[in-house]
This record gives C-alpha cells, structure tokens and sequence, in this order.
C-alpha cells in the first residue's frame, strides 16, 4: 500500500527537521499527477494483490485538497486490490483541518485522522497481510496551551486545537489519533499531569505519546542549547513517560508500543504493520520503502529511498514513473536486525511466527534462548522469551535502546 | 618549566600535527641553501684543520634562560665570521628541528665551528648551542664539558630569571670563564644598568664586565667574539698525545648510521684509524671526521683541542653513548670523566590510538629513540589500551616534545596516559627482596606499587626549585608552594623589587600543573626552574578506583596520604561525567585498601528509548545501533560495568588539562 508524502508545510514548527518545504504556492495539480503516477509504479514493482492501509503523511498532508488524497487512493485501488475497510489514515494540522476540509476527506476515502505535532516517517504501508482494518491518522495539538504552542512554533491556539479535534471526532469517531508532547522546556512534573488530564477529557481511542526531541538544527534546539529555554532533566522526563504509561493504562488504554495508545482495539494498522517488518511503499518525496519487488522477478526485500528535494523528485517522477534515489538489498542479517528493533517496540513482542518468516532456520530460542546477553537480559527482567515469542518486559520498554545493542551484538555472532 | 609560556603543556592529548610529513632525519633539507658554505658539501675539497694549532681555539657554549636571545645572538656569530651569509632569513639556523623552529626553543644541542680573523691571527671558535629548557639541563651539562667558557646572556628587560641562575651555576662548577651579556637593550623597556647589578650582586661579577648588546640587531656582537678569545682560554691538551676523544652527542643518520660528536682532548683523529670504545670496548674504523658549519664538513683530520663529528660504523646511537672516551686501537688512555646519564623524571603509558597501528608506532619509537637517547623505554599493556610501552622523560616538555616529533616525523597519534614520577620503596619482606634481588626498589607504574606491609619506607623524588618573581607576588607564591609540600631553603633580594626563592618540592608536585599556577598567579612574571635534589621519605599510598566495587587497573595512583582525599572525589566526579549510564546504578569510589574515601553514584537509566520509530528512515538509526553493537567489542567491562576504552583517558587529560 502506498504511503504518499505532502512535502509542504505553511510555517516550519520549531522543533521539526523533517523534509518539509515552506513554499507558498504549490502547484498541486503537477504534485498530484507525480504522486499518482509513483504509487502506480511502485505497486507495479511490488506486485502487491491487497493494500492494508494507506497513510497521508509528510509535510502537513491536509495541506493539499481532498482531490489529491482522493486521486492517489484512486491510483491505489486501480493497481491492486484495496479493501474497503482497509485503514486510510490522514495526518492533519489543526489550523488547516476546518470541518468542511475534514469532510471533503472523508469524502474522498480517509477513514482515520491523526492530529498533531509531528508528521514523520515514510508513511504508506502494503502489508498484505491485512489483520484487521487500517486507521487513517491525523495530527492533532500537541499541546493545548497557547503559551507552548507559541514556544513550539505551531500557528494554531488551543482553542482551534480542541476544536478540530472536536470536529474530527464528529467526522471519524473511534477512528481519530491525537498527539502528545511531553518534555517541553521548562514543564515540570505538575504541569504534566495536568495536561494529560486535560487531553483525556478531549482525547479519542488513539493516543501517540511522544518526548519532545530536540533534533539538530532545530530552532528549538538551538534555544535549549543556547540556554534560553530550559530543557527537564533526565529524571523528570523518565517520571513523566512513567506518569503517562501508567494514567492512560488505568483508563483503559492498551500500551502497544512504545509511544502508542488505543482502546476499545483502535490500533493503528499502519504502523503495527512497519513495526512487524511487513513491506511497504513509500510514495513522494523523501519517502522510505521496504519491499520485494516481484515485478522485477526479485524476491529480496529491498530498502528504496525516493529523491528527498521535490522539484527533483517531480522531474523524476515524470521521465521514470517514480523517483527512487536509492534502493538496497537487505541481506538476511539486516532484516533480522530491523525486525528485532522494530518488533520489541510493541506489546506483542517479536512472535515464533514472525522471525521465523525472516530467520527460517535459527529460531528465536536458538539464537537468544542460549548463554549470553539476551539470556542476562533476561534474568535481569528487562525481557522475556517465552512461547509468545521474544518482547520488552514493562520495565524493559522504556530502556529499549540500551538493550538492543546487546542483542544485535550477540545476533552479529550467531 | 621554565619555557612553557610558549609551548603550552599539553599530554594525554594528541597534538596537533600542523604538519605530518616526516621531516628528513639526516639532511635538514628546509635548511636554506645561504645556511651552508659554498664548499661544505661533501666530496668537494677537504679542510686541513692543522692550521688551526690548540692556541688558536676557543670552545664555548651560549646559556641563557629562554627567550632571552641565545639562538639569535648564535645566527649573529656565524653571519659575522662568514659561517652563514648574512640575510634576513637567518632565524635560529642552529635549531634544525622543525618542533624547535615552531616553538622558538632549542632542544638539542648543536655545534657550529667559526673562523675568525683576531689581530692578524686565524681562530677557530667551536661554538656548542644549547637548550634553554630545565627538562634539557643534562644536554647543557654535557656541552659544556667540551667547553672551556660560557657566553652567559640575560635579557635587559627581564633581568636574572631562574634559568639564568641555574645555567650559571653549570658554568661556575665546571670552572669556565664566564663572559656576560646583557641581550635586547634596543628594546624601549630596557634597564642595562639594573641587570648589570643583579649580575653583581648574585653572580658576583663587576658590573663593568657586562657586555650590553642586541643580537637582533648586531649591536655590539663583535665585542663579544674578541672577548671570547681573550677571555676563553684554549683547551689544554696537546697534539702529540695519544688520541683522547670525548663523545658529547650524538644523533643518527638512516644512510650513515651513527655521527658523534666530539671534543679532542688530546691526539688527532684521521680517516681509516682504528678506534676503540672505552665504555663497550668495540673497535671501529673511522671512515669520516670532519667539523659542523653547521653542517657536517668533512676535514683531513681533527686535532687536540678542536670539535666536530666522527662517524665510524657504529650502527646503533647506544654504541656512541655519551660521555664515553674514544682512542687509538692498542693506545688505550685513562678514560675522562664523563657524565651521569640523563635520568628519566617524568613516566607515561603510550598506547597507540588503534591496536592495529601498534607495530607502526614500535618502529617509529624506534628510530626516534636512536635520536634521543635520554628517553627509555619499557614494553607496557594495558587491559584497557591494550599493548604499548611506559616511556621515561627528562620532564613534561621533553615529553610533549617526543609526543609532537612522533606526529611531525612519523605521522603517528598516540594516548599518553598521565605522568607519573618514579618512587621508590625499601623493602622489607624477605619474600620480596628475594624475588627483586634488592633491598630497594623504584615504581614506575602504580600497578607495582608494593603493600605497605612489605615496605618500611617510601621515598619520592624531589627537587630543588629555583623561582625569580617581582616581589609583590611572594604571598601567593608562598601559599602556593606551601600547599606543593615544598619547604622553603632560601629566599634572596636580587634587587629592590625582585626576590629569588629556593624551595625543595616533591617531584609528583610540580609535574603537572605547577609552573601554569606559578604563571597565572604572577601574570606571568615569575619563572621557575629546578634541578634533582634526591629523594625523601613519604607517606605515599596507592589509590584505587572501584566501579561497583571493581578496581580499575588503569586509574591506580600513587599519592602522598595528604592528597588523597582531593584527588579521590576529583576523579570520582569526573568519572560520574564520563561513563554513560547503564542499566543499573554503578557506584563510583576511590579507595586506599579498604576504605573508601570518596563516592559518586551514577544513576541507571530510567527511560532511554526512542520515542518515533515508523518507516521513515530507519536506515540511520541502524546504523546507529550496529555502531554501538560493534563498540560492545571495544568495551572495556569492569564486573558487570562497561567502560568506553577512552573513558579513562579522558578523565586523566581532564585532570592535566586543568
């Protein structure tokens, strides 16, 4: 399935160093057509029969107009099977998401908004083994404060925050995601507490929680760097994530990575289906894939990158069909290695299953279950290998970047 | 010490390399062609140097405390005898070092032969250039063995400084007449007639006696050249005598293995001769003599009385050792004194930055060593850096000295691990003595250090320090050498504002930051030099850091008890900032035996995880994550705690960067 990116973006947010352009006027139509013409492509190359879900994601998507989401799903559903179920998720800024907007949307096939911060990652996803239908995610307030808004170089207030998530949960209910930033500069633990309150009595079924990082070259950063704003020490970040793990639990929400949140089964298919190595497309600029391509006769999943800079990207597109500016094969330990990084993100861990469609001769027990780091891991409580396979203890989540060099290491010398 | 103001102390650090080709060892091509006459190159005609009879030699040395003009007033001497042609590029010819021309020091010393033309009569003036650094007083003892004279200059704006001090005492203990200079009085702060009695009153030498010159500018130069010759009186020995040949130096040419250099105290020494070492007893066959123009300039023979070079087979620059007496084959002759030899001050783990460039750095240590004899050298490992060696050094400058010309000549980086001095412990343990051979043993490497229980004494290197200062610094200065352990010998008036201090310091005391605190505290003004006083009974302990309880080799320090609990928090505190947190609490202690003495505790992660990881670029967090699986294999683990390899490192650069 595809995964198309709007580069674009009104205003760039203070904290954001995604491939974002701020041009005034886009020529949509020229856009639209190369977006099209890449997703026909590359599902061509792929030779996917079903699509699972379809995620708007890049820039700020809803930018563009419901003609484009609904030509690129036209595309999608002309080269290969769509469902009429399947999970079309649309990030969304709530300063450009009015209630005509939004229902122009779904007009056009989005079944899932996620409203928020930060639009990242290469967002479309083929996952042909589809386990339940796909979410559409737009991007809702970050915050819903003015005064950190204004900090976090977002153009829209509170109050038109809360109204667009009003609005989308009118529009797509039990189907809206919002986001939530935590670690502002200068918030403290009580400041915290209060906004995840706040957020629950607006918040749907889906919740990404995510630390503000202060990525290089942001003009954030350089304000934390430059110490006019305060960045919160270690210790209250880590009782923050804490705060909110254990409040969005106890109201009912399943922790199912890392920064995910869903109740009443709001999964996002999209992404479970990136953090289980399923394949997927990525379609625009920027965007990242990781598929076989059959119609090629391959039968490696490769890594694709499409050209980052859209005007290139756009010529590209109209002499080649699609603008990949590089694709790699991965060899077998690589994909073991994206599969366990990415796998031990959920709740569900890495299944017997799963690393077995990837490592069909080592199993899990084989290369994890033996003397060595993972098994240390293990009596420490950070993880568990059991008959549901290899996943992060409670504990083990919110450190999952100390022990994953661990157990690469000890994979690189099986 | 005393020059650092312009060769900042820097070690544990790699220094930078402003420029990594490998100067040329044996022909210092940068050398302007105007530096060599226009018939010293080789194969050309020789010199006959017997018309250069003993009255007619004069062999001196240049001393002076640094900066004070010595190498400029050398470039002026040899422009005025036609040595040299007189052009402005004339800067230091005598400092042939590239790390030398950089730092505007000499470090080696280097011999130039002059002929000058004196009331009708040809001299020979064989004129021995030498360091101006504390690190290389054993090069300036040395050259002025071949010496029957010193050219003593002081600078006019600066007065007497704490080299001047210690170089003239060299000269007046080995008897030479000494002729003093005052250098810079074109300079407007000036004050010839201060330093003229200073000079009086400290070295006892009428005023009137002071030369007052600019070498930059060439005021007066030739003055001092007559002087030399009325002054300096020529060598005593005679031609007719068997030969008696001085070794005072020596470096090595990759083409032509060993050059001596040497001083004649009797004989005469020629091309095809056999020769016989009276320290290792080796024959040779001289193949060459000849005298420095600076450059080597072949000559028919060399006679009683002159100085120059020999080069004689001698493959190795140990076969040259220093001091040692030369004679004919079958004429032996009672050996000259000689000199002790240079002992290493200052102890340093080298490691190469990458296990991988270790046999790269072994041979470059090697050949470096072949020029500089005074450094030694002991194979060396550590579990944390791996294979290396513990060099011994004259001092920190000789040290960075060594580290800089191993980057400029062999484009080699090294970790230099913290300096230590060498103690020394009398044993008591029968079982330790039998296993030494001796009573008393020296420790170059805290991980030596033997338990108190075995010992009944410890003795630590000291030294006698020398500090000049305007007195309005003597408080702090006081205060500081108050709290180095020092005890006050002398405290002296050299004039009305300037005081000479005598202290005995504690080596370990001095050695890394001493000379930096003396600078600040006195904006500069105070210098500092000092010389070995022997050793004294301390109450030295071992200390121990501990990771979770875990000793880390590498950090073991041997300390006097009154320091420990300083140093210990400091190292503690600086590890606590080094070591990344790990997914437990690692406790952070110094230690001396059992007690510990300091504690940091650093906190486990509670939250380290990436909060977005969707199918955007996961490619550079791979990356990533492989780099720090692979540096899994480079990490040092102590107990259950992993230690980046250069974690300790820069605790310890930190600590001397101070």
């Amino acid at each position: 399935a595809p995964c198309p990116q709007w580069p674009y973006c009104r205003k760039r947010c203070s904290y954001c160093n995604f491939n974002t352009y701020v041009v005034p006027a886009v020529d949509e139509a020229a856009v639209r057509a190369c977006l099209v013409r890449e997703a026909q492509t590359l599902l061509r190359l792929s030779q996917v029969h079903s699509v699972t879900s379809v995620f708007f994601g890049g820039g700020t998507p809803s930018l563009g107009s419901p003609s484009t989401i609904a030509a690129v799903l036209e595309a999608v559903a002309g080269a290969a099977h769509l469902p009429a179920g399947a999970e079309v998720t649309l990030e969304a800024n709530p300063s450009s998401t009015s209630a005509a907007l939004l229902v122009g949307f779904r007009a056009a096939g989005v079944n899932r908004l996620s409203i928020g911060v930060q639009v990242r990652g290469a967002l479309p996803a083929a996952a042909p083994a589809a386990s339940r239908d796909p979410i559409v995610t737009v991007l809702l307030p970050q915050s819903l404060d003015d005064a950190e808004l204004r900090m976090l170089g977002r153009e829209h207030t509170a109050a038109e925050a809360r109204k667009a998530v009003e609005a989308a949960r009118g529009l797509f209910p039990g189907r809206t995601s919002i986001d939530l930033l935590f670690g502002l500069p200068g918030q403290s633990r009580d400041a915290w507490a209060q906004r995840l309150e706040a957020t629950l009595r607006l918040c749907d079924d889906h919740i990404s929680l995510y630390q503000l990082t202060l990525e290089p070259g942001t003009a954030l950063a350089a304000q934390v760097r430059g110490g006019t704003l305060p960045a919160p020490p270690q210790d209250v970040l880590a009782d923050m994530y804490q705060t909110a793990r254990n409040v969005l639990v106890a109201t009912g929400f399943r922790h199912y990575e890392v920064s995910n949140f869903a109740r009443k089964g709001a999964l996002g298919t999209h992404n479970l289906s990136y953090w289980r190595a399923d394949e997927y497309i990525g379609v625009g600029p920027g965007a990242h894939g990781r598929f076989v391509l059959r119609g090629e006769g391959g039968c490696s999943r490769e890594a694709r990158v499409q050209i980052l800079e859209p005007v290139s990207w756009m010529r590209e597109v109209q002499s080649q069909g699609h603008g990949t500016r590089s694709r790699a094969v991965l060899s077998p330990l690589e994909q073991l290695e994206e599969l366990l990084t990415l796998g031990l993100r959920t709740d569900e861990g890495i299944t017997h299953e799963r690393w077995g469609h990837f490592s069909p001769q080592l199993s899990l027990q084989a290369v994890f279950g033996e003397q060595g780091e993972a098994r240390a891991l293990q009596q420490e409580g950070w993880l568990v290998l059991d008959s549901g396979g290899l996943r992060c203890t409670w504990a083990g989540l919110a450190v999952l970047d100390s022990l994953l060099p661990d157990l690469l290491w000890q994979l690189q010398r099986v | 010490m005393a020059l650092a103001g312009r060769a900042a102390l820097r070690w544990g650090a790699r220094l930078p390399s402003p420029c990594p080709a490998a100067a040329p060892l044996c022909r210092p091509a940068w050398l302007p062609a105007a530096c060599r006459r226009p018939y010293s190159s080789r194969g050309e005609e020789k010199l006959d140097m017997s018309t250069y009879p003993v009255e007619s030699i004069r062999n001196f040395s240049i001393i002076a405390h640094v900066d004070h003009g010595k190498s400029t007033l050398a470039d002026r001497l040899l422009e005025i005898t036609g040595t040299i042609s007189k052009t402005d590029r004339n800067k230091q010819v005598l400092d042939k070092l590239q790390v030398e021309r950089e730092r505007g020091i000499t470090v080696k010393a280097q011999s130039a032969s002059l002929f000058y033309n004196h009331e009708g009569v040809n001299y020979l003036l064989n004129l021995i250039d030498t360091p101006g650094h504390v690190d290389f007083s054993y090069e300036v003892s040395r050259s002025l063995s071949a010496c029957q004279g010193v050219i003593l200059v002081v600078d006019a704006n600066e007065g007497i400084q704490a080299q001047t001090v210690a170089n003239f005492y060299l000269a007046f203990e080995a008897q030479l007449s000494i002729i003093p200079v005052i250098n810079k009085i074109d300079l407007k702060n000036a004050d010839p007639e201060r330093v003229e009695k200073q000079i009086e009153k400290l070295f006892d030498i009428p005023t009137d006696e002071c030369i007052r010159i600019s070498a930059k500018q060439g005021t007066n130069v030739e003055k001092v050249l007559q002087k030399v010759i009325e002054k300096i009186p020529p060598p005593q020995c005679n031609t007719a005598d068997p030969l008696k040949a001085l070794v005072f130096d020596s470096t090595f040419d990759h083409y032509r293995g060993v050059i001596a250099n040497i001083a004649l105290f009797g004989g005469e020494i020629a091309k095809g001769q056999k020769i016989v070492s009276a320290h290792t007893k080796k024959r040779y066959e001289v193949n060459e003599v000849g005298i420095l123009t600076p450059d080597e300039q072949p000559t028919h023979k060399l006679y009683a009385g002159q100085v120059g070079y020999l080069i004689a087979g001698m493959k190795e620059v140990t076969e040259a050792q220093i001091g040692d007496t030369l004679f004919l084959y079958k004429q032996p002759v009672e050996p000259l004194p000689g000199f002790k030899s240079a002992k290493p001050m200052v102890f340093a783990g080298m490691y190469p930055i990458d296990q991988t460039e270790y046999n790269n750095l072994k041979s470059a240590l090697e050949r470096l060593t072949l020029n500089d004899s005074s450094v030694t050298v002991h194979r060396d490992s550590s579990l944390a850096l791996g294979a290396g060696w513990r060099l011994g050094f004259l001092g920190l400058l000789h040290m960075e000295v060594f580290n800089q010309r191993l980057e400029q000549e062999y484009n080699m980086s090294v970790i230099l691990t913290a300096p230590t001095v060498p103690y020394k412990a009398v044993l008591s343990s029968a079982k330790l003595i039998k296993e030494y051979g001796k009573d008393q043993i020296t420790i170059i490497n805290p991980a030596q250090f033997p338990d108190k229980l075995s010992v009944s004494e410890y003795l630590e290197p000291t030294v006698l320090g020398t500090i000049v200062t305007p007195h309005e610094y003597i408080g702090k200065i006081i205060t500081l050498c108050q709290d180095r352990r020092a005890v006050q010998k002398d405290m002296l008036y050299i004039d009305e504002n300037r005081v000479m201090l005598k202290y005995l310091f504690p080596l370990n005391e001095i050695v890394v930051d001493f000379y930096d605190a003396l600078k600040s505290l006195s904006s500069g003004y105070a210098s500092f030099d000092y010389e070995d006083a022997g050793y004294q009974s301390a109450d030295l302990i071992k200390m121990d850091i501990l990771l979770n309880g875990n000793p880390v080799e590498e950090l073991a320090t041997i300390i006097h008890n009154d320091k420990a609990y300083a140093a210990g928090k400091l190292l503690c505190e600086r590890l606590k900032e080094t070591i990344p947190r790990q997914l437990f609490e690692i406790a952070i202690q110094a230690a001396i035996g059992k007690k510990i003495i300091a504690r940091e505790t650093l906190k486990p992660y509670r939250k380290n995880v990436v909060a977005k990881c969707y199918g955007g670029d996961i490619t550079r967090r791979m990356k990533l994550l492989r780099r720090q699986a692979e540096g899994k294999r480079l990490m040092r683990k102590i107990g259950n705690v992993e230690v980046p390899r250069d974690a300790f490192i820069r605790v310890l650069k930190r600590e001397t960067d101070k």
